[in-house]
């Protein structure tokens, strides 16, 4: 159950107050005081105190941090890398973005404690295209970095050079894939690389690299700053800490809100702290709960926490944190549609089964949410999803990269959810929502 | 003689740019800074010329194709001159159940131009998630955000440009 104790947002806190993006702001709260505290220890005594931590990877996949960063090799005579994930573009996914606008100094922190933990000395931030002025802010407190001696050949008075560079991407969904983020950072075009080799043993010029989200490293330096018992007791026993989550769609207070991992879709949605609950005679039909990729829940299934394990026992995932409510007079076809149309435009052409499968998605989509649809066609559009990644379990994908089960799994888990309403537009032969299918937002004005 | 590329300050802002570029990264490495490479060469040119793009393939020690080939991959490069303003507008599912579909139909009405199109003024896309889902809808204009928009704040923004 939640807990009781007022809850303290850490990432977030400092969030709206002037001039929260400086170094000067961020020193006064305490800022880098973790990393001195981190550079007195042994970099294997960082990764231990971090796995004691339970942070989890807060880009995805919720994969261990100080499990990935234990797996780059320590006696490898080549150089390593730290590759920042900052390339946000997954559907209903928001948060990053507002830690480099906000409060980059505090993901600079978690980068310089892992780099010295992990024999680091170049680091890059990829952030995606669109994020023009987010990018300007973290070479900004970049810049700031370097000027204090944070950065630059001696980190703190100490004998360990880092140098951190931004990269900005070019607009393609697919770079977020790690492996896809290195290559083009190797200035190619983001296809994924198969796995293994993992980017631990071989990343970045072929040496080991760790790929670590935004919110992930700005997590680091309170795993230090009050210890890692601290840091696991926050969250649940197998996920330590808080929590970023992004509010959309239709409710009264989009936004992003820093959660207690116990807190549940229901809370989020309607607690006057989060979401406000939706307009006034509108109920909740559909929500995703962890970005377009992850299998939508129905109305029933929302006293669920926002959590890795919680939501694996509903066959979804927690994913990015980005969770699109949907309310009782918007389309499951059209919001489909939609969804499937952004995997075929970003599906990267690499594996068969997604560069085919995805546009055909899209097409038989189209044609049920123009009443074109036949009663077979909601068997060929699950073979399709099938043919790209079998559901459930996730994670049965026949490509490459997870691009492949993120576009079959939304059209797994709408048609399991709401098959009637798909059946109704083969029936009617028309939308049942008419030109409204966008529910109670969806006029604009 | 076909006009020079660059102009004498546009040429020093690229040397300087690329130099710069190539300095992030190991010296047997140069290729990787194609996709800064490209960029910086759209910011001088607006586009990517194709003997600016054999030009960046030069100075990283690859082949054009290599420079083209990545262009070609990332939708944020113009292989075509677009017009002055490119605004792009998200249609993805959280900006079009706050109506991103009705702003896009106005804005090609407005600006007289289907989505996909481009005049000397105006480039009109659709484009994908720009991480705006909590101020929906949202677009951008030459790589600015403009977000929470009303008919009214964009009727605004357009007016100003000109």
């Amino acid at each position: 159950m939640a807990s009781t104790t007022a809850f303290e947002p850490i990432i977030s806190g400092a969030w709206g107050q002037p001039k929260s993006w400086t170094l000067e702001h961020y020193r006064k709260r305490g800022g880098y005081e973790a990393l001195k505290k981190a550079l007195e220890l042994a970099p294997a005594a960082i990764i231990d105190e971090v796995k004691k931590s339970n942070l989890r990877g807060r880009g995805g996949a919720g994969f261990p941090t100080g499990l990935k960063w234990s797996f780059v090799p320590k006696d490898s005579p080549k150089p390593k890398y730290l590759a920042v994930n900052a390339d946000e573009s997954e559907p209903g996914t928001f948060k990053d973005r507002y830690i480099l606008e906000l409060d980059p100094h505090m993901m600079l922190e978690g980068i310089a404690i892992a780099s010295y933990a992990l024999g680091v000395h170049t680091c890059y931030i990829y952030i995606r295209g669109e994020f023009k002025f987010p990018a300007e802010r973290t070479q900004a407190a970049i810049n700031e970095a370097y000027a204090a001696g944070i950065f630059g050949k001696k980190m703190m008075g100490k004998d360990f050079q880092l140098d951190c560079y931004v990269v900005r991407g070019a607009g393609a969904y697919i770079c977020g894939e790690e492996t896809a983020l290195l290559e083009s950072l190797e200035g190619k075009k983001g296809w994924p690389r198969l796995k293994p080799p993992f980017p631990a043993v071989v990343g970045l010029f072929g040496c080991p690299t760790v790929v670590n989200n935004v919110e992930t490293l700005a997590s680091v330096p309170h795993v230090f700053s009050r210890g890692a018992d601290w840091y696991a007791k926050l969250g649940t026993d197998k996920s330590g800490g808080t929590r970023l989550v992004c509010l959309s769609g239709t409710v009264n207070r989009p936004g992003v809100y820093e959660v207690d991992m116990n807190t549940t879709i229901t809370q989020l949605i309607f607690d006057d702290k989060f979401g406000r609950g939706l307009p006034a005679g509108r109920k909740v039909k559909a929500v995703i709960p962890g970005g377009s990729s992850a299998p939508v829940l129905g109305a029933d299934e929302l006293d669920v926490a926002l959590e890795f394990e919680a939501l694996k026992v509903k066959q979804t995932m927690a994913g990015s944190g980005g969770v699109i409510v949907m309310d009782d007079s918007s389309c499951m076809v059209r919001c489909l549609w939609r969804v499937a149309r952004f995997y075929a435009e970003e599906s990267c052409g690499q594996c068969t089964p997604c560069r085919e499968g995805t546009p055909w998605q899209t097409r038989l989509l189209r044609k049920l949410e123009e009443g074109r649809g036949e009663p077979s066609d909601l068997e060929l559009l699950s073979n399709v999803a099938s043919s790209i990644a079998p559901y459930p379990p996730i994670g049965l994908g026949n490509t490459i990269c997870a691009l492949g089960d993120a576009a079959a799994l939304p059209t797994h888990s709408f048609l399991m959810r709401f098959r009637a309403e798909f059946e109704a537009h083969i029936h009617e032969k028309k939308c049942p929502f008419g030109d409204k299918p966008w529910g109670a937002f969806g006029d604009w004005s | 003689m076909a006009e020079p590329l660059f102009t004498p300050e546009e040429q020093k802002k690229f040397d300087a740019g690329i130099a710069e570029i190539i300095s992030h990264y190991p010296p047997d490495r140069k290729s990787a800074g194609m996709l800064p490479a490209l960029r910086l060469l759209q910011e001088l040119k607006g586009w990517l010329p194709p003997e600016g793009m054999r030009l960046v393939a030069r100075h990283l020690e690859v082949t054009p194709e290599r420079a083209y080939e990545v262009a070609s991959f990332y939708v944020m490069y113009h292989l075509k001159k677009p017009g002055k303003y490119v605004i792009d507008v998200c249609t993805n599912l959280s900006c079009a159940l706050w109506g991103a579909e009705k702003m896009l139909a106005y804005l090609e009405q407005k600006l007289g131009l289907p989505a996909g199109e481009s005049n000397e003024m105006f480039t009109l896309r659709e484009t994908e998630c720009l991480a705006s889902c909590g101020t929906a809808p949202c677009l951008q204009v030459n790589e600015e955000h403009h977000e929470s928009l009303t008919k009214a704040k964009l009727d605004e923004l357009l007016a100003k440009l000109t």
